[in-house]
């Protein structure tokens, strides 16, 4: 067995429907975890992609408290342990400073940080058996800021925060948690931006191009596994280099 | 065994007491070893032992040994 081979392993991923959850979820798929897959909606072509015996799928908004609670007891149910947590569900709402709604305030940290916090709770308690890694999706801009993006880099740097914090608390249960922060990820997030500010992003890319799901998976397969069993409490950037 | 002696027993290899064990003495936040960090060490060795998942409002409520006892007759198959 090499340290990222996840058989015989459960590892739940949010918001895994697309992007860089459904990316992660193939990876670790690929290195023999058992995944359950949790969005808010998730379609056949998705579902076509992974074992049908390796496989769980629960519907419903990470930003609900309640629903954490009841997709760990799911995971419970089908499987009795869970060993690896990617906390990746989250909502970008671009606005300058004068004109953010409250309403997107709340929706923001609410499916960003009280999302991860409610999930980290209810995962803590199951893997605290087994020992565990949770991997939580940060952004550059929580770590450097961006214009233009007060709610979301103020809820991504929320996410460091919350890593930092469980990884000195959960460290005595074998719970190791760590952060990814990418950088120009070409997603659904990302491909309603203008081709102006494309060009321009790129510019400050150091690698002169955006980066994909799959490289940001890499190095969540790498924080989720036994490759990295003495890290934890930090932040690995995905960004090819750039500068904001 | 019966629901009080299996949670005895996890008290003990939770907290890692010595017996024999007061368990009058066994309150949250006033029993040394029952701090809020250890009260999750707790919740999770009772989920397993009893092999269950206890409800938010069932861990907030677990304040003392009798308290963790009925909360967790309720799991208690065997």
């Amino acid at each position: 067995m090499t340290p990222a081979d996840l058989t015989g392993r459960v590892a739940l991923i949010t918001g895994a429907s697309r992007g860089i959850g459904l990316a992660a979820a193939r990876r670790l798929a690929d290195q023999g975890a058992s995944v359950v897959l949790v969005a808010r909606q998730i379609g056949e072509p998705v579902l076509d992609m992974f074992d049908p015996e390796r496989l769980l799928l629960i519907e419903g908004d990470v930003g609900v408290a309640d629903f954490s609670q009841a997709a760990v007891k799911q995971v419970f149910s089908r499987y009795r342990r869970l060993d690896i947590l990617v906390n990746n569900a989250g909502i970008m709402r671009p606005a300058v400073t004068g004109m953010i709604s409250d309403a997107d305030i709340h929706e923001s940290l609410q499916t960003n940080v009280a999302g991860v916090v409610h999930f980290t709770q209810a995962a803590a308690r199951l893997m605290a058996r087994t020992g565990g890694s949770i991997v939580n999706l940060s952004s550059i801009v929580g770590v450097r800021g961006v214009a233009g993006q007060l709610v979301y880099a103020a809820s991504k740097a929320g996410v460091i925060g919350a890593t930092l914090a469980a990884a000195k608390e959960l460290a005595r249960h074998n719970i190791r948690v760590n952060a990814v922060a990418p950088g120009f990820i070409e997603t659904a997030l990302t491909e309603g931006l203008s081709p102006e500010i494309k060009a321009e992003t790129l510019r400050s890319i150091g690698l002169a191009r955006p980066g994909t799901a799959e490289e940001v998976a890499d190095v969540i397969l790498f924080l989720a596994s036994d490759l990295s069993r003495y890290v934890t409490g930090q932040v690995i950037g995905v960004d090819g280099g750039m500068v904001i | 065994m019966n629901t009080q002696s299996r949670v005895l027993k996890t008290f003990i290899r939770a907290f890692d007491l010595e017996e024999p064990v007061e368990t009058s003495e066994l309150a949250y936040l006033e029993y040394p070893e029952w701090t809020s960090v250890g009260h999750m060490t707790l919740v999770a060795a009772l989920e397993e032992e009893f092999d269950a998942m206890l409800e938010t409002s069932e861990i907030l409520s677990m304040s003392n040994f009798d308290k963790a006892v009925e909360i967790m007759s309720r799991y208690d198959a065997g």
